[in-house]
């Protein structure tokens, strides 16, 4: 079966895909993003998160047929040429990737929360990233990248000429 | 394995109805799990992704209609105010990125004991909207559930869509899982007060073999209520009648040992849960037991 | 099957850049901007060209002879290459960490559930797993062992008959893998002189790493008839050492770089995939990639051993230690893997950070047909912690002391004498790191109640309450407790292993600057290892960019990413090699330039000297010739504990933290909320300051899954009931409260920089710490970890008291 979608702006087909395979398979294996993770491959660590026309999910419970016509967004997708998301930056200096391997879903789903509250609480970013496990950080790095991200957004949103908010 | 994709709900009839083997497939929570660990291999996915109507809602006067697919994440962020038990169920489910996929529809469809919309629908009063190319019909969410895993659906028929009663007094649902987010629950709890037919409605999940009802602890609440003119005054329920409540409530459940948890623990939490579900909605018709009552007439 | 239009993943990813930052700074990691951007390559990730799928079929059956296995039909699948079983193994036939006793492909027997039995390479994943599952195998059931009394009954199945370990002589049945006793004093004159006694048996379920990179890797067959494995691995010369026999092939035509490790935590010291991707690559001659899901990986590696200890501690009327008893049985599973030192952890640091005159103490791992044990963080000290924390909570209730009076009182200090009769030669600080935690202000009380701030309307946020996001409470029948635990764990191999390092640097003029490279075969897997090899070049050669090459078995071996070690070893072994790079260029100084012999130093990319003026920019030194030297860093020898009384200098270094843990708990329902866990700990010098605190959070993290969530629940028939990431439950965002951390930073004199391995202590004493706090805010006993639910309320009442 062949699967047309949209990932991070560029139109992308997989052919040959086989009906059982995920949506993350299809990232992974065959557009060559391998940047969102195969940690559980059943929901329960968000390892894997990606966003699906803008919602955010765990790629490997998208059958890669649902995806068609999809847009996708992965953490391939958060630089802007070379230049860091202020999240990617804020949870490189806070110290918040040991391993990295929950870091691609982690910043996902901080982004979306962002976006929503720019001024989270703490414990507003507990529970929007309660879906996301790690194994290594004890989450407290990972806090305070969250933080640090919202602050200098704010700033910068603060700060910067009107109407060209970052 | 085939990947059927109908665009529209008739579409979709017709497939299930030439493909009873076909599984449904929304938001993939169950089933891809299932298929990603190799626990199961259906001859064909149908895809009920792509059909609109089924992700839409209307909330009328009296009842909600929900599409079989209507996420989670929609049933928290819009319909806490017609429907809350339901949503304080939906806000238990999983994490933000399962509350985005996973649906009420599809939780009927799995008919899983866990599910944790089950508690709640019971407890509202619903009805499942089911149907094939031979026609549709409602079934009362007390007949859907067969067994555990197992539902009234028939080999060619799809779930379209879910009837819920419009709350017309306090709602809650509360679960037991031993981590503080993204849990199965061990057990679950919903209660529903009806103050226009002076009735409450409960819901247990994971306590038995399918999600039921505690009814002898509802037909001993109504009565205490009725008695007691506590609809009316919205005094508390006396202690020892909210024990009995709970007591009821745990003899409904038929629980077993697993991984999760003891039976014993089951039934113990179930108790405790039907005694603050009680309390908490009882506490919060308490506030103004008039404007609750001639609100519903 | 295509595979789409892709270029080959490069699987090296050298990492540098100019980035300032010496030893003792917080400085970024070098792998950091890769992994934020979704670019750094994990062994799963990895792909080439023409590869194929490998999958492993595994025993369902936990102890069975295998009768018959028949893989025509898996064969005659379309897109299968390749199926192997135990008979197309073509050279050595089992590997093991110590004692190789574990079937690369089961051959007669199964031993425990999930053992691998045969393998298949295809096309696709999917083919593969078809195939597989035509694989036919005739088992016979045989009756298993599980614990200590079936595996050790006089007609208990011998799971491995014919040892010859050097472990068989001293055990008195042999389902035990090994027996580590410590002896020391009198302890029945002391027990007759003890004013209280306290006795105690304590359990430890079975805990898995849950790393969340899946075991996985990619083996490409070479030109030269050898292969190169592309591994996540936490030692690549112990792979090596393994696979070289396994494979049949000579050491050198077997290469290992590291593929990009997903965490580690003990569970990737023994093999898992590599042997049998490196055999299908071979046998097939295209590359292979096998990637674990995380159902396979609960059975793809071995698991914190689970304990059963008994405890009895006398005490004077004052609280002084007289005497300790004390027993403990782990449960080692199916194969070997760790498990002799595991015991030996266990036995010699199974009476805690403090002094005990008198001791008996018995360790003893046994085979069973459950889970293979072996490695995980904290490594035979963690079980022995919870009991011997219990231990003193119970005995200062029964002299009426405070417990963290009772610690400070009997605590080790620089100075003291272990039971094994080592001396512990630098600073031991457990009564300060008592006293810092335990002198921290409280948090606040009941933080769940909130105000609407329009209405004033008191409310609920049931995030900060237990139960969290379930609703499972309002704050109904819920108590705080405060709990304190304090742990010693051993940093470095010990017992007389030959523990080095091994690091190669380069310093040459690139682009006119100077640059050091670092190579070595540490395995980097989330710890910042790397973040550390940077900064010590930094620091001894006095450049600003660095560049750290890919992990391999091109380098000498640096050992183990375990038992705490890699700063004290890797790190020591970069800091030895710069320092002789620097030695080298400064004999260049002199000799060409006339330089003193005392005094020039590197600094800012040049040589300066005492007075601090500029004698010449390093490149300048260098010129086109490039100083490169690979040398390897021990640690002082230490010694095997003696088999009959465990006396012994058998560790280089001990590591200690302290925490106290702030819980509230639903009474009513047993659901715990750890509000707040402080830690203190010594860390002898923090290279890096951020990486130190990351390592404390994260490691307690682990503490608090094993205290109240984590378990590998093993049913009677030895299989596994929860192998999913839905029922092994690991701590959420929502589960780990707030840490404060005090660090000291009291120097080891024997170690670089004064250092003191870190990783592990952590995980140590946060479990006893918010088991003691959930006992407090309860009154239960709670002999056994984790805690469930049902531990903490009265069953059978029906919650309607």
């Amino acid at each position: 079966m062949r699967v047309r979608l949209t990932v991070n702006g560029r139109p992308r087909t997989a052919d040959d895909v086989w009906p059982g395979e995920s949506l993350l398979y299809v990232l992974r294996e065959r557009l060559g993003l391998p940047g969102s993770k195969n940690a559980c491959e059943q929901g329960e660590c968000g390892s894997c998160t990606v966003r699906l026309d803008g919602d955010l999910v765990c790629a490997c419970l998208v059958a890669a047929g649902q995806a068609d016509g999809a847009a996708v967004d992965t953490v391939e997708g958060l630089r802007r040429g070379d230049e860091l998301s202020p999240l990617q930056e804020a949870f490189h200096e806070a110290g918040a990737v040991q391993c990295g391997f929950c870091t691609p879903g982690l910043l996902m789903a901080a982004g979306e929360l962002l976006e929503r509250r720019p001024d989270p609480s703490d414990a507003d970013i507990r529970e929007a990233l309660s879906g996301n496990l790690c194994r290594c950080t004890g989450y407290e790095k990972i806090l305070d990248a969250v933080r640090l991200a919202a602050a200098r957004t704010a700033t910068a949103i603060t700060t910067e000429p009107a109407g060209e908010p970052s | 394995m085939e990947f059927l994709r109908p665009a529209g709900w008739q579409e979709a009839l017709a497939a299930k109805a030439a493909h009873p083997d076909a599984v449904p497939l929304a938001g993939g929570t169950d089933l891809m799990v299932e298929i990603n660990f190799d626990r199961r291999r259906p001859a064909r996915l149908l895809d009920l992704s792509r059909i609109p109507e089924l992700r839409a809602h209307e909330a009328g006067p009296d009842t909600v209609r929900l599409g079989a697919a209507v996420p989670y994440r929609t049933v928290v962020e819009e319909l806490r105010g017609p429907l809350p038990g339901l949503a304080l169920a939906a806000h238990t489910v999983g994490s933000p990125q399962i509350r985005n996929r996973g649906s009420v529809g599809g939780n009927l469809g799995t008919a899983s004991p866990a599910g944790d919309a089950h508690p709640a629908l019971l407890a509202a009063g619903a009805r499942v909207e089911v149907a094939s190319v031979r026609g549709s019909r409602l079934i009362p969410v007390d007949e859907f559930y067969t067994g555990p895993k197992r539902n009234a659906l028939a080999p060619d028929e799809l779930i379209r869509a879910v009837h819920v009663d419009t709350a017309r007094g306090p709602q809650q649902f509360a679960k037991v899982g031993p981590r503080n987010a993204m849990v199965i629950a061990v057990c679950a709890f919903a209660l529903a007060l009806h103050p226009h037919t002076r009735t409450v409605r409960t819901g247990i999940g994971s306590a038995a073999p399918t999600p039921v009802r505690a009814t002898a602890a509802e037909e001993f609440l109504a009565g205490v209520l009725d008695e007691g003119g506590h609809w009316a005054s919205g005094r508390p329920v006396p202690p020892a009648a909210a024990r009995r409540f709970a007591e009821l409530a745990a003899a409904a459940c038929a629980p077993i040992d697993d991984v999760r948890g003891s039976a014993d623990y089951r039934r113990h939490a179930v108790a405790v849960l039907a005694r603050r579900t009680l309390h908490w909605t009882w506490a919060e018709y308490g506030r103004d037991p008039r404007e609750a009552v001639e609100g519903a007439a | 099957m295509s595979r789409g239009t892709r270029t080959v993943r490069p699987p090296r990813q050298a990492l540098g850049g100019e980035s300032p930052g010496g030893v003792g700074e917080s400085v970024e990691r070098p792998d950091g901007i890769l992994k934020v951007t979704g670019e750094f390559a994990y062994s799963s990730d990895l792909w080439h060209e023409d590869m194929l799928w490998g999958h492993t079929l595994r025993s369902p059956h936990a102890h069975a002879r295998i009768l018959a296995v028949d893989v025509a039909a898996a064969l005659a699948v379309p897109g299968v290459h390749c199926v192997l079983t135990h008979a197309d193994l073509p050279a050595a036939t089992h590997y093991g960490l110590e004692i190789q006793d574990q079937p690369v492909l089961a051959k007669d027997v199964v031993r425990y559930e999930g053992e691998p039995v045969a393998l298949v390479a295809a096309d696709h994943p999917e083919i593969a797993r078809r195939a597989a599952a035509l694989i036919r195998v005739d088992y016979r059931e045989l009756p298993a062992v599980h614990d200590e009394a079936t595996a050790t009954a006089p007609d208990a199945p011998v799971l491995h008959p014919d040892r010859t370990d050097r472990h068989a002589a001293h055990v008195a049945h042999p389902n035990i893998v090994h027996r580590q006793p410590v002896v020391t004093g009198d302890v029945d004159a002391a027990a007759r002189a003890a004013d209280v006694v306290v006795t105690g048996e304590y359990e430890v379920g079975m805990q898995d790493q849950a790393f969340l990179g899946p075991e996985s890797g990619l083996a490409v067959p070479a030109e030269d008839g050898g292969v190169d494995l592309h591994v996540a691995t936490q030692w690549l010369h112990v792979d090596h050492r393994q696979l070289a026999p396994v494979l049949g092939l000579p050491p050198e035509r077997v290469r290992l770089t590291l593929a990009g490790v997903g965490g580690a935590f003990g569970a990737r010291e023994d093999l898992s995939m590599q042997a049998h991707a490196c055999l299908l690559a071979l046998r097939t001659g295209r590359p292979v990639k096998i990637v674990y899901n995380r159902h396979e990986s609960f059975f793809g590696h071995v698991h914190r051993h689970p304990a059963k200890l008994s405890y009895e501690h006398g005490a004077t009327r004052d609280g002084r230690l007289l005497y300790v008893r004390a027993r403990i049985v782990l449960d080692g599973g199916a194969y070997a893997s760790s498990s002799p030192a595991v015991v030996g952890n266990a036995a010699s640091l199974g009476l805690g950070p403090y002094e005990v005159p008198n001791a008996r103490v018995e360790a003893v791992a046994l085979y069973t047909n459950n889970p293979p044990c072996g490695a995980m963080r904290g490594f035979g000290a963690v079980q022995a912690c919870f009991a011997y924390e219990a231990q003193m909570d119970k005995l200062a209730a029964a002299l009426g002391l405070d417990p963290v009076e009772l610690r400070r009182r009997n605590a080790m200090s620089q100075g003291s004498t272990m039971p094994t009769g080592q001396l512990v030669d630098s600073p031991a600080p457990v009564a300060e790191l008592l006293r810092l935690v335990k002198a921290r202000p409280l948090p606040p009380e009941r933080q769940w109640e909130t105000v609407d701030a329009a209405t004033g309307a008191p409310g609920v946020d049931v995030r900060a309450l237990p139960g969290g996001l379930s609703n499972a409470g309002h704050g109904e029948g819920v108590v705080r407790g405060v709990g304190y635990a304090v742990g010693i764990k051993n940093v470095g191999f010990s017992e007389g292993f030959d523990d080095y390092s091994t690091a190669r640097v380069r310093l040459e003029a690139i682009a006119g600057e100077p640059v050091a490279t670092v190579h070595t075969a540490m395995a980097e897997v989330g710890q910042g290892g790397v973040t550390v090899h940077a900064q010590i070049a930094r620091t001894e050669l006095g450049v600003t960019r660095v560049t750290i090459l890919p992990a391999d078995t091109s380098v000498g071996s640096a050992g183990s990413t375990s038992a705490s070690r890699q700063t004290y070893l890797t790190g020591g072994a970069v800091r030895n090699t710069c320092l002789a790079v620097r030695a080298e260029l400064l004999r260049r100084g002199r000799e060409r330039h006339g330089w003193p012999e005392v005094g020039p130093r590197l600094e800012g990319g040049k040589v300066v000297a005492a007075d601090g003026s500029v004698l010449a920019p390093l490149v300048d030194v260098l010129g086109d010739e490039a100083i490169e030297l690979e040398l390897e860093f021990r640690h002082r020898p230490t010694q095997p504990f003696d088999p009959v009384t465990g006396q012994g200098f058998g560790h280089v270094q001990y590591s200690f933290c302290a925490h106290r843990a702030v819980v509230e708990v639903d009474t009513e329902l047993g659901l715990v909320k750890v509000v707040e866990l402080a830690a203190a700990q010594d860390v002898g010098k923090a290279i890096n300051p951020r990486a130190v605190e990351g390592q404390i959070h994260g490691g307690s993290a682990q503490g608090l899954g094993l205290a109240v969530l984590e378990e590998i629940v093993v049913g009677g028939d030895g299989r596994i009931r929860n192998p999913s990431f839905t029922d092994y439950l690991i701590p959420t965002i929502l589960d780990m409260p707030s840490m404060p951390l005090d660090i000291l930073e009291l120097a080891d004199e024997h170690a670089p920089y004064g250092l003191r391995g870190i990783g592990e202590a952590p995980t140590l004493s946060a479990t006893p710490a918010i088991v003691a706090a959930v006992r407090q805010a309860t009154g239960r006993a709670l002999h056994r970890v984790p805690v469930r639910p049902e531990h903490l309320v009265d069953l059978g009442q029906d919650g309607v008291a």
